[in-house]
């Protein structure tokens, strides 16, 4: 049988370091896909992964057990992919007005018959670029309450923000995703 | 459609797009190995090293204050003036009262 996240999380703070390797492996499927929910580039998402596992076994004595460790690594990742985001703003000020080929057309035709499928890898493209241009904080917040369909209490959680500090920025990140909609110039195309 | 709609769509796109899940061939290895290089915090070392980093800087405090000492005990008043001003301060009320209208 294996051991459970509290037998491996106790051996740890014990001295046992090889003990952290079982907990890697149970959880970085779910780190990974968080990570490369922030980061584009293969490397960057890496190097995200293993930021977070390191500052979980550096904080490991913190970890009150009150609720499952999952949550508080996933709290962790969530943090560790904000900062991310903060260290490596790009350039939001570049033209947005010229879509692809690809993105162009999935446009068209979304005006023209309205059934261009939401799955299209032109639209996760576009969606993609949208993202990059908002702020750090827009981006987590549009990502946790839009993308993964999450409470804003989740939210709250995730972050270490309060409540009604999710709300406002999720209030001014849609404003901005609207701005962002409208230097795309949609209308050329629909 | 207007553009609500194209933004709805977009957020449908957005969420179809599940990330991938995949780990890449013996990760955890690397994150054990990067953990393995982390230096060991000894608090003794730290403060040891923090008092051994403040000596020249206490050693340039103590040389100026002293040096202040010094130099501003020269411009001062001689010690029994200082004395004898004390002692006409206090018994100051002594001597009015003595005084003889």
């Amino acid at each position: 049988m294996e051991p459970t996240d509290a037998e491996l999380i106790a051996a740890v703070l014990r001295g046992d370091q090889t003990s952290f390797e079982p907990l890697v492996v149970r959880y970085q499927p779910r780190v990974f896909a968080t990570a490369r929910r922030y980061a584009r580039r293969e490397d960057e998402v890496e190097d995200i992964v293993q930021e977070v596992f390191v500052k979980a076994f550096q904080k490991l004595a913190s970890y009150r057990a009150e609720a499952p460790f999952e949550h508080w690594l996933m709290r962790m990742a969530v943090r560790t992919c904000y900062d991310f985001l903060r260290r490596h703003q790009r350039n939001r000020e570049m033209n947005f007005a010229e879509l692809s080929d690809d993105e162009g057309e999935w446009l068209e035709r979304l005006g023209a018959k309205g059934d261009a499928s939401p799955d299209a890898a032109a639209a996760k493209q576009l969606v993609g670029r949208l993202l990059e241009k908002l702020s750090p904080d827009a981006r987590l917040v549009i990502t946790l309450l839009e993308i993964e369909d999450r409470s804003v209490k989740e939210v709250a959680k995730l972050t270490g923000w309060s409540e009604t500090l999710v709300k406002v920025r999720a209030f001014r990140a849609r404003a901005q995703m609207r701005k962002l909609f409208a230097q795309m110039e949609p209308e050329k195309y629909l | 459609m207007n553009v609500t709609e194209l933004e709805k769509r977009l957020m449908d796109a957005a969420r179809a797009d599940r990330p991938s899940d995949r780990v890449p061939y013996a990760f955890e290895k690397r994150v054990m190995a990067r953990i393995a290089a982390l230096p060991v915090v000894d608090a003794w070392a730290l403060w040891a090293r923090s008092l051994w980093r403040a000596t020249v800087p206490y050693a340039v405090a103590v040389v100026c204050l002293a040096a202040w000492i010094h130099f501003s005990a020269e411009t001062m008043a001689p010690a029994d003036q200082i004395a004898m001003d004390f002692e006409n301060a206090v018994l100051v009320a002594v001597d009015e009262s003595s005084i003889e209208f």
